[in-house]
Order: C-alpha cells, then sequence, then structure tokens
C-alpha cells in the first residue's frame, strides 16, 4: 500500500510497458481508505464504543430488558420465515426460469426485481393498502379472526416483500450456466424430479444458496421502512429490533440504543465473516467459476 | 462440512425460538394505548399505576401495549386498522378524524370532564444555556440570525400548536392586521433550520445534535430535556402562549369486538383519578385538576396567559384546520413561498 516506486504495466496490444502514474495509484487508495474509514469504520466504532463505554454490566443489562428481548424474538422469527418462504420460492422460481419455457417469463424476472427497486415505504403501504381495514382483503381475513398488518403478519410479509430478490438472483445465474444435460440424462436413467433435484441439481447449487440465504438473513434482520409501515409500532409486540432501536433512541435512552445497535452490527460482521468462510469453501470445492 | 454447518443452523434456530418460553410473556387481558410521541414516559409511569390498581380492585392482572409516533400518523394507523382500544393523542382533530372513519361515536368529547383533556400542556421555548440570543418573546422568533427549531405543522400537533401560538402573539401584536401576521409568521419559518416530522425528532435535532438557538417546544417535552441535559439548556416561558388540551378517548368499534369496552373507560376515568393527576403533574403535564396544578406550582408559570383554540381568534379546531393546515392553507402559502 506504501509502495512508492511506480509498477510497470503491460499495455495490451502494444509492445512495450507504460510507467503506472504514483501519484494516481496512490490518491485513488488514499480515498478509498479515506472513505471506508470515515463512512464505516469510525461510525462503527462509535457505536461499539458507546455501547461498552459503560462496562459490560450495563450493556447486558440493556439487553436483557423486556421488551429489548421481545424484540429479538420477533426479529429472528421475521428472519426466519423470510429466508424459509425466500428459499422456497427463489428455488422454485429459479427452477421454473430456467427448465421451462413460458410465456411471462421477462415480466417474471423483473417482477422478481422489483423489491431491489421499490422504496421500503411503499412496500409498506401497498400492504396497508391491500390488508388494512381500509384494504380490500381486511374482511376477508378479519372474518376468520386473523390481523395481517399491525401484526406479525404483516410484519413477516413485508420483510418477505424486501428480500424477495435475494435467493432467485442468486441461483438463477447458476442453474442457467449449468445447463440441464446432467438432469434430462438422470431422467432418462428414470429419476423422478426430487431425485434429480437433490442428487443432481442441488450439489451444484448449495453453496450459492447457502450464500444467498446468509445475505437474505443479513436483510430482513435489518429492515426498517416497510417493518415501521405496517408494525403500528406496538411496543413488545409488532416491533423489531431495528424499531426497537430507533424508540430507545427517542426515549432519550442511548446507552440502551447503542447496546441494541452494537447487538445488530456484531450479528452483521458474524454474517458477514460466515459469507466469506461459504464464499472461500465454496471455492475450494469446485473451483473459482462458481462464485 | 456442509452437513456440519446445516447442523448448527437448526440448533441456533431451536434454541432462540426456546428462548422466549423463559422471558415473561404478556397476561391475559390486553390494552393497548396508541398516543403520541411526547407521552411516552408519561404512560409508562401512569400504566404501572393503572396495573396495581386494577389488580386490587379486579383482581386482575392486565398489561398495556404502548404506541407512540406522530398524532396524525398515529390516528391513521388507528384508521387503517391498528385495534387500539383507547387513543390518547395530541389534538381533538385527530381523535374527530377516526370518528369520521366510524370507529368512535360522535360525542367522545363531552363523555369525560374538560373536553376529554385529563392534562393539558402549552408551548414554551427551550434556548441554550444563558439564552444567549435574549429570546423573550415571539417577536424574537422573527429577528434576523435566530435559529428555529419545530416539527412540520402539516404532520405533527405540536407544531400546529406552535404556528398557532405565534399567530395569537402576532394578532394580538399587530391588532389583527392579517397582512402584518402573515408577514410575521413567514419570517419565523424562514428562520426555521430543520422541520421535523414529530415533536420528538425536533427535540433530538435541537437537544442531541445541537441544531439552532430555540426549539418551540412543548412544556413537558423542554422539562424532559432540561433533565436529560443538566446545565446545557434553559426554559423561556413567553407572557403569552396556547392552551394545548390533548385529549382521550375510547375507541368505540374495537373495544366492543374485543370486550375491553369497562377496562378501557375506567382505564381513562384513572387519568382523572389524584393518583393519575399527579403522575401527569409529575411528567411536566399541567394537571386539570386545579387543586393538583397548585401543588406543581413550582414547575408551572401560573401567570402566563393561554388562548385556547375555541377563542374568537380561531374559531375551533375544524375551521382552523381548514384555514391553516390543509393542503393549499395559509402554512402552505407561507411556507412554499420562500
Amino acid at each position: 500500500m506504501t509502495e512508492t516506486t511506480a509498477r510497470l504495466v503491460k499495455v495490451p496490444g502494444s509492445k512495450g510497458y507504460r510507467r503506472e502514474n504514483p501519484y494516481l495509484r496512490r490518491f485513488l487508495i488514499a480515498l478509498s481508505f479515506l472513505f471506508a474509514f470515515l463512512l464505516l469504520a469510525l461510525p462503527l466504532l462509535a457505536v461499539l464504543s458507546q455501547a461498552f463505554g459503560n462496562g459490560f454490566q450495563l450493556f447486558w443489562n440493556s439487553l436483557t430488558n423486556f421488551f429489548t428481548l421481545k424484540a429479538m424474538y420477533l426479529t429472528v422469527i421475521t428472519t426466519l420465515s423470510a429466508v424459509l418462504a425466500n428459499t422456497l420460492f427463489g428455488l422454485a422460481a429459479a427452477w421454473a426460469l430456467t427448465r421451462y419455457r413460458f410465456k411471462g417469463q421477462g415480466l417474471m424476472i423483473t417482477l422478481i426485481d422489483l423489491p431491489f427497486a421499490i422504496s421500503p415505504i411503499i412496500a409498506g403501504l401497498i400492504f396497508i393498502l391491500t390488508y388494512g381495514r381500509l384494504g380490500w382483503a381486511y374482511e376477508f381475513f378479519d372474518e376468520r379472526g386473523l390481523k395481517i398488518v399491525f401484526a406479525t403478519p404483516g410484519v413477516i410479509m413485508a420483510t418477505i416483500f424486501v428480500t424477495i430478490p435475494f435467493v432467485a438472483r442468486e441461483i438463477i445465474p447458476v442453474l442457467a450456466a449449468r445447463g440441464t444435460d446432467e438432469e434430462q440424462a438422470a431422467v432418462l436413467m428414470g429419476a423422478g424430479f426430487f431425485r434429480v433435484f437433490f442428487q443432481v441439481t442441488f450439489p451444484h447449487i448449495r453453496w450459492a444458496l447457502l450464500y444467498s440465504v446468509i445475505l437474505c438473513a443479513a436483510r430482513a434482520m435489518g429492515e426498517f421502512g416497510a417493518v415501521s409501515v405496517v408494525s403500528g409500532h406496538l411496543r413488545g409486540k409488532t416491533n423489531t429490533l431495528p424499531l426497537h432501536i430507533e424508540i430507545l433512541y427517542n426515549e432519550h435512552h442511548y446507552r440502551e440504543a447503542f447496546a441494541v445497535s452494537a447487538i445488530l452490527v456484531i450479528t452483521s460482521i458474524l454474517i458477514l465473516t460466515a459469507r466469506s468462510v461459504v464464499e472461500r469453501l465454496a471455492k475450494k470445492e469446485s473451483g473459482p467459476n462458481v462464485r | 462440512m456442509l452437513k456440519t454447518l446445516f447442523f448448527a443452523l437448526a440448533v441456533a434456530i431451536g434454541l432462540t425460538l426456546a428462548a422466549p418460553l423463559s422471558a415473561p410473556l404478556f397476561a391475559d387481558v390486553e390494552l393497548t394505548n396508541v398516543s403520541y410521541d411526547p407521552t411516552r414516559e408519561l404512560y409508562e409511569d401512569f400504566n404501572k399505576a393503572f396495573q396495581k390498581y386494577w389488580q386490587d380492585k379486579k383482581k386482575e392482572t392486565i398489561s398495556v401495549v404502548q404506541s407512540h409516533g406522530g398524532s396524525a400518523k398515529q390516528a391513521r394507523s388507528v384508521i387503517e386498522g391498528n385495534e387500539a382500544d383507547v387513543v390518547t393523542l395530541a389534538l381533538a382533530i385527530d381523535i374527530t378524524a377516526i370518528e369520521a372513519a366510524g370507529l368512535i361515536k360522535p360525542g367522545w368529547q363531552a363523555k369525560l370532564p374538560n373536553n376529554s383533556s385529563p392534562y393539558t400542556s402549552t408551548i414554551v421555548f427551550l434556548t441554550r444555556v444563558g439564552n444567549p440570543k435574549k429570546i423573550k418573546d415571539w417577536g424574537d422568533l422573527a429577528r434576523p440570525g435566530v435559529g428555529v427549531i419545530t416539527p412540520n405543522p402539516k404532520t405533527s400537533g405540536g407544531a400546529r400548536w406552535n404556528y398557532l401560538a405565534a399567530w395569537a402573539w402576532a394578532s394580538a401584536k399587530y391588532k389583527g392586521d392579517e397582512k402584518a401576521i402573515r408577514d410575521y409568521i413567514k419570517k419565523v419559518f424562514d428562520n426555521v433550520l430543520v422541520l421535523d416530522s414529530g415533536a420528538r425528532g425536533s427535540t433530538n435535532t435541537f437537544v442531541q445534535n445541537g441544531q439552532g438557538d430555540v426549539l418551540l417546544a412543548w412544556e413537558n417535552e423542554a422539562y424532559l430535556s432540561l433533565a436529560e441535559r443538566p446545565g446545557e439548556l434553559e426554559i423561556v416561558t413567553p407572557p403569552t402562549s396556547i392552551l394545548a388540551e390533548p385529549p382521550v378517548a375510547v375507541v368505540d368499534t374495537y373495544v366492543d369486538k374485543k370486550g375491553t369496552r369497562e377496562l378501557a373507560t375506567e382505564y381513562l376515568k384513572y387519568l382523572y383519578s389524584d393518583q393519575g393527576q399527579r403522575i401527569a403533574g409529575e411528567h411536566y403535564y399541567r394537571p386539570s385538576n386545579p387543586n393538583i396544578l397548585k401543588e406543581f406550582g413550582k414547575y408551572f408559570d401560573l401567570s402566563i396567559k393561554l388562548i385556547t383554540i375555541d377563542d374568537p381568534l380561531f374559531g375551533g379546531w375544524e375551521k382552523t384546520q381548514k384555514l391553516h393546515f390543509t393542503d393549499g392553507g395559509i402554512f402552505d402559502q407561507l411556507y412554499t413561498k420562500k
């Protein structure tokens, strides 16, 4: 990084070597570090130091507060539901899009991407408009005693909505790249659908699946916008950890807010570590062309 | 390797699902109070007192679920299906909106004493300690170079009171000359540095983030901030301000659906008991019971001249809302034409 001698760079299509501009190189590296430091490292350090600044006992007390535990529980339930739903949907969608030809394929791919492009507040509002008291689906569920928005199902549905693309987007390219030769051979040899899927297809996509599940979990855990709209902010009932952090902060409970934030930050770091491990294992196992 | 990973995942899932079994669960009977931003601490204390009262009286353990946010936004969520047993909001008009949606029966405001407002509050100034910009009265807010922090009157109940208190002062000062009043209000809002959507957001902007010279705040928020940041802030009570009467109501449709009418009604009535009134006072709300208000005379400047929304100047909430705060109303005219 601090290497000062200019490196020689081979210019494609020409015979000779050209000198790399050493100042540009240093400038770009310094700029990247400056950005990473100011926008990532510094704020994260601030959160952690605020969280642990008053000693571990206080940190622990903030986490074992009743409402914090409730929020953690809801976040775990929500994340697991989102991961499960999106794994099933993602696999089904990826399979359908790469193994079958049907009308509306392009539309399907666009729809899968929609949650990436749409603002989370709209993701929340569409659920209110559909399942809220004034929405067209409200009566159907209300008659059956089911509450969707301003209750746990709404929180889970909003989270699933914003994380829909993660699994499908990751699996589709892998399946498309592999083609269907092996599967066709298996079918010819008499294997049923599930046998083909689990013994032929799955081994090829398992790393991509694990990778996407990890990212999906990270996103689901931290979702704020869409969930905030549908939650109704009922403390101990529909507050996930991110919403709970906002409440704590607004209530002047800064120490608790930062302690709970630290939990989310640490979990994110663990998740990213898991992602790198998965990436490395996948490369080791199947060569560099799979992620 | 992969098998171990999946196994570890399964164990983690099992553990996390089992964890809440050890955490206390909610009681059988549950009451949901959908309220506005600055009442969080008040209702935290009040709920504890009421739970004890109810336990002694009815031998029934209850839990109260709290929800807080901007008053209009909270009313909206109740209309959209957030099943509140009681609403304790900043403005009568927000409860009227729920009434218009058919969830609260007309005439709710006459069901409880003092226009269904168990406590009142007013708008004061919160300045940096020593009041370096010498802000004493409403006129000072229009001075050049004074950074004003207030939430947005379109989304925040408190902010509408701020705006109306300023209007009332200007109306008296300029003897009802509407052009002069508008000029004054425009100058004040030109001085606004950050227009948050809720009262608590503005308090954080002023106190935590150090923006601006003066925060137009609920009296109770101002005292709360003072306690949070001793030695940094100062409360200035202007000679005149507005009497804010945050009302409370039972949400008829939802209590009938859930069978919680008696509990919800008793909950609101308990706000008027001596204990309920003292809890309000301890959280710097002005108790509506005059005797209990006197007990808290050391906090509150009881000499302040307070104008109500029903004063002929404003003519009630409905008229005021239409004239000032609807889209294209006076506030929009003054704030957008910068």
